[in-house]
């Protein structure tokens, strides 16, 4: 299958690793994938932030970058959550039915990794070697917007050598919000400071999301804390084989933030 | 009348401005249980539920009513207990003094130990009776103010719903849901019973 | 003043009533935040009722169907809203009540002081409601020369405390049993000094406390939960008998209502009475639900008033996203899963409605300017959304709110915000990709040189690590491998 990859800003400019271990997996699962060079932002800061009308160059963009395409795939519960329950309104708000059209036909393809995974492609063994004790934190649009439900469970529940540890309180947010983590950033940290206590709690080594923004906020405050617990995107952990830890050359993953 | 009509008037503005969608259809829920009114496991979730929210429930045949809502007065310490006009009379409790409210002040109520009164429905899932101030429950004021409530229920007073319940009620009548003895959750959102209504609530349920 | 003028909805008056903090929310949360105690109550209490509350919830086999109902029912409501009103007055007045009505704060409390004045009475009791909390209705009437008493435990350890409430359901809920005791040693008048902090004890305190004022009190004051058009009946759910109190034994009662709270058919009710009390007290059924039709002969109060209170209300169903929040049936299930609230609890919010609904009720109702930090006082995690027995899409119109912000801010001001600066540059170099690019690999750049970010976005970083900058972006690594992939 052809799949096109929406690396979402962040992972693109902070987080390659987790982008480029989605390509990886995907590739070693035998499918092709491309990446439409147009795509930068999906909008959903703007969105959130309360500036709807600067997003709408970008919703257009996206739009016309992923169009072409039967299959969308993003390594990020909020970004593809944007695209499924913002796109449309921004198009709206401004009176662009036809562009609201398109944006809600992109939207119907367009999928979270695990969703991808499990729902498309029907694979919840992706062979996949990981001997790390790890815990899995639920990203809030993951669960509450997309409904991804147990499906990145059910994909690490299959990965060899993987030791996975329920995370008590799991549900609740961590905190991060985008702009939420800066105009209220006593809140955010409050909110952060109990995530990680939960984190801890596990004694996992690896702390793993569907959602780069996210554990860039858990890893920065378990960075902070020198805690000896490494945030690694979901997407790398599926990518990795016994063959290579990682099996990138170069090695760079999200574990960088809190190393 | 200047302030009704500019609040209509306003109202009538605010969705001419973003007119909304009509939305005259109701999504369908469930109006009925499964069991119909006064089956016996629908009698015995009623106890259930009742028993959970710390109300404590009796059964008794017709016949045997009086001496068992005696025997609740007399375990209760209760010597004056209130009760309805219309309260069937061989419900009445022996060995105790019985006064009829006739228009009773709320101080001579507030002085009695206990009301007995019937009811006009009960809800089992949620165990919940409730009163119309029909005759054989009296007016709200006293089942309100004695300290202890003996309510003495028919079996085929017991549906399985709230929807059920509504359909059998009156609208214009004064309806008092009752669920358990009084309670609060206001300390540290635990449940306490024993507020400002009645402290204990009896259920006496008959088989007919 | 035109009548067209009038005719138009409008906002919450400023200077009467609660529905404005003094300080913008992440100023009032950081005190909050820095009391451990505070903290330790709410999370103690919020994850008592959560717990309680999904066990009743997961009992109903319909509960997604009821939640839609609910949604539907309201929806139906606002979109005949003045209509249901006419026809509500018309029912409460045909069965003996007198209904008035008031535009705003101001007018609903000189209605309730007349009506009080009017009988004579130097005291009402009251039960808790959000309506008279809102209008500051216990000021006017202590400005007038009567005692209001709140009869509502919760309500009676704030009043008697001379604190403000917190919560919509348990507006003490940011005290433990030991400072409820306190406030009872110090401020009821013949408490037993041997009271002990058991809830039972405080809750029996509370009752020989009121026993008096409920039965020689003259008028009372309550709120609505429901308000059935078709049949003008009010209903008051409660737990403690306090309601029925002050519903039964008053001669005069005087309900205020918020105009949102009519519903069309008593067949409605079914719907509410199910959903109520389950997603806020974690109830089957709350241990008391009053239902009264104007006057009932020789059966409790026999002068019935109905005060219909508008105060903004207008204004929110004019807004085509916001009006959902009118479908609030003030539950607080909302409350007891956010995560803000249960670090920074009610009055950092400033109004008395705090909480998620809270951030979207009281900015509609006052503006947007006068609340406008609310509406950013969420990180738009979707738990209430999740909880709202009615489905009101909070996330969605908090981002709604702070885009009318942004909007507000803009035609306000001749100069640009400097964040809006920031979101337009960011759309534009977003919308060109080299520019992107470039923008990513000075990202890079800058960012090698330490791990904290320059204000104001250092809030982040003072307890949190920047990612160490990446050598290089996907797009460059991918488009090095699409060369070396060439043959």
């Amino acid at each position: 299958m052809r799949i096109a990859l929406f690396v979402t800003c962040l992972a693109d400019t902070l987080f390659p690793e987790a982008a480029r271990a989605t390509v990886r997996l995907l590739e070693r699962l035998g499918h092709q994938v491309a990446f439409p060079e147009e795509q930068t932002c999906c909008g959903q800061m703007h969105v959130n932030t309360g500036y709807p009308d600067d997003a709408l160059r970008l919703v257009r963009r996206h739009v016309r970058a992923f169009a072409p395409y039967d299959v969308v795939v993003a390594p990020s519960g909020s970004c593809v959550g944007s695209v499924r329950h913002q796109h449309a309104m921004v198009a709206r708000r401004a009176g662009d039915e036809r562009l609201a059209g398109r944006a809600e036909e992109v939207a119907r393809h367009t999928y979270e990794l695990s969703e991808l995974l499990v729902d498309v492609l029907g694979v919840t063994d992706v062979g996949a070697y990981y001997p790390h004790r790890v815990t899995y934190h639920p990203t809030c649009h993951s669960l509450r917007m997309l409904r991804v439900g147990d499906r990145p469970l059910r994909l690490l529940r299959e990965v060899r050598g993987l030791d996975l540890v329920e995370l008590p309180q799991a549900e609740q947010c961590c905190g991060f919000g985008g702009t939420f983590a800066v105009k209220n950033a006593d809140t955010s940290t409050a909110m952060l400071a109990d995530k990680m206590r939960h984190v801890l709690a596990t004694r996992a080594d690896v702390c793993t999301a569907g959602d780069a923004s996210c554990l860039m906020h858990i890893g920065g405050g378990l960075s902070r804390l020198r805690a000896g617990v490494r945030t690694v995107h979901l997407a790398e952990i599926l990518a990795s084989t016994e063959a290579g830890r990682s099996g990138d050359p170069t090695g760079r993953t999200t574990e960088g933030v809190a190393r | 009348m200047i302030a009704r009509d500019v609040t209509l008037a306003r109202l009538r503005a605010a969705l001419a401005a973003a007119p909304p969608t009509p939305v005259r259809h109701r999504p369908g829920h469930r109006r009925q249980g499964e069991l119909p009114p006064g089956d016996p496991e629908l009698v015995d979730l009623l106890a259930e539920r009742l028993t959970d929210y710390r109300a404590q429930v009796y059964r008794a045949t017709g016949a045997a009513v009086a001496d068992t809502v005696a025997g609740i007065l007399a375990a209760e310490g209760a010597t004056a207990v209130v009760v309805p006009p219309g309260l069937p009379a061989d419900w009445r409790p022996g060995g105790i003094e019985v006064v009829v409210d006739d228009d009773l002040s709320a101080d001579r109520l507030a002085e009695l130990d206990a009301v007995v009164t019937a009811a006009a429905v009960a809800v089992a899932e949620t165990g919940t009776i409730v009163l119309d101030a029909a005759a054989d429950q009296g007016r709200r004021i006293i089942s309100l103010l004695p300290d202890r409530h003996v309510c003495v229920v028919r079996p085929e007073q017991v549906v399985a719903t709230v929807p059920e319940a509504l359909a059998r009620l009156t609208p214009g009548h004064p309806l008092t849901w009752i669920s358990g003895p009084s309670a609060t959750s206001d300390i540290e959102l635990n449940r306490v019973e024993g507020v400002h209504g009645p402290r204990r609530l009896h259920v006496v349920l008959t088989d007919g | 003043m035109t009548e067209t003028f009038l005719g138009l909805p409008a906002t919450a008056p400023p200077g009467v009533g609660h529905l404005r903090g003094d300080e913008p929310f992440p100023v009032a949360a950081r005190r909050a935040l820095a009391d451990p105690q505070l903290r330790r109550n709410l999370r103690h209490a919020t994850g008592t009722i959560r717990a309680k509350s999904s066990a009743v919830i997961s009992e109903v086999p319909d509960w997604p169907e009821l939640r839609a109902a609910g949604r539907a029912i309201k929806s139906d409501t606002m979109a005949r809203l003045p209509e249901l009103l006419e026809q509500l007055e018309a029912a409460v007045t045909a069965a003996g009540g007198t209904v008035h009505w008031a535009t705003d704060a101001v007018e609903a409390n000189r209605i309730v002081t007349d009506l009080v004045r009017a009988t004579g009475a130097d005291r009402v009791m009251k039960v808790k409601s959000m309506a008279t909390q809102e209008i500051g209705l216990n000021e006017a009437l202590e400005a007038a020369g009567i005692e209001p008493v709140e009869t509502d435990l919760a309500e009676l350890i704030v009043q008697l405390g001379r604190d403000r409430p917190s919560h919509i359901l348990v507006p003490a809920i940011h005290r433990n049993r030991a400072e409820i005791r306190e406030v009872f040693l110090r401020e009821m008048p013949g408490v037993d000094p041997a009271l002990t902090d058991e809830p039972a004890a405080l809750a029996a305190a509370a009752r020989r406390h009121l026993r008096a004022t409920f039965l020689s009190t003259k008028v009372a004051v309550s709120g609505a939960n429901f308000a059935v058009a078709e049949t003008g009946t009010l209903a008051v759910v409660e737990s403690e008998g306090n309601g029925r109190m002050c519903l039964t034994l008053p001669e005069t009662l005087i309900t205020v209502m918020g105009i949102e709270k009519v519903i069309p058919t008593w067949d409605d009710l079914g719907v509410f009475l199910q959903l109520l009390p389950r997603a806020s007290t974690g109830e089957r059924m709350n241990p008391y639900t009053s239902m009264w039709t104007g006057v009932t002969p020789g059966d409790g109060p026999q002068q019935v008033h109905l005060v219909l209170l508008d105060n903004g209300r207008s204004a929110v169903l004019a807004d085509e996203v916001g009006r959902q929040v009118l479908h609030c049936i003030r539950c607080s299930a909302c409350l007891n899963v956010c995560p803000v609230y249960e670090r920074t609890g009610g009055h950092a919010y400033g109004s008395v409605y705090p909480g998620p609904i809270g951030a979207v009720l009281s900015p509609q109702l006052t503006g947007v300017a006068d609340n406008a930090s609310l509406p950013y006082a969420s990180s738009l995690c979707g738990a209430c959304f999740d909880a709202c027995p009615v489905m009101i899409d909070i996330p969605s119109v908090l981002v709604h709110l702070r885009a009318r912000h942004v909007a507000e801010r803009r035609a306000a001001h001749r100069m640009p915000s400097a964040e809006a600066v920031a979101m337009a540059a960011a759309a534009y170099t977003m919308d060109h990709p080299r520019l992107y690019a470039a923008a990513q690999r000075a990202a890079g750049l800058g960012r090698i040189a330490g791990r904290a970010l320059p204000p104001p976005l250092n809030g982040w970083t003072a307890s949190r690590d920047m990612p160490a900058a990446p050598p290089q972006t996907f797009r460059q690594w991918w488009s090095e491998r699409r060369r070396d992939d060439r043959p």
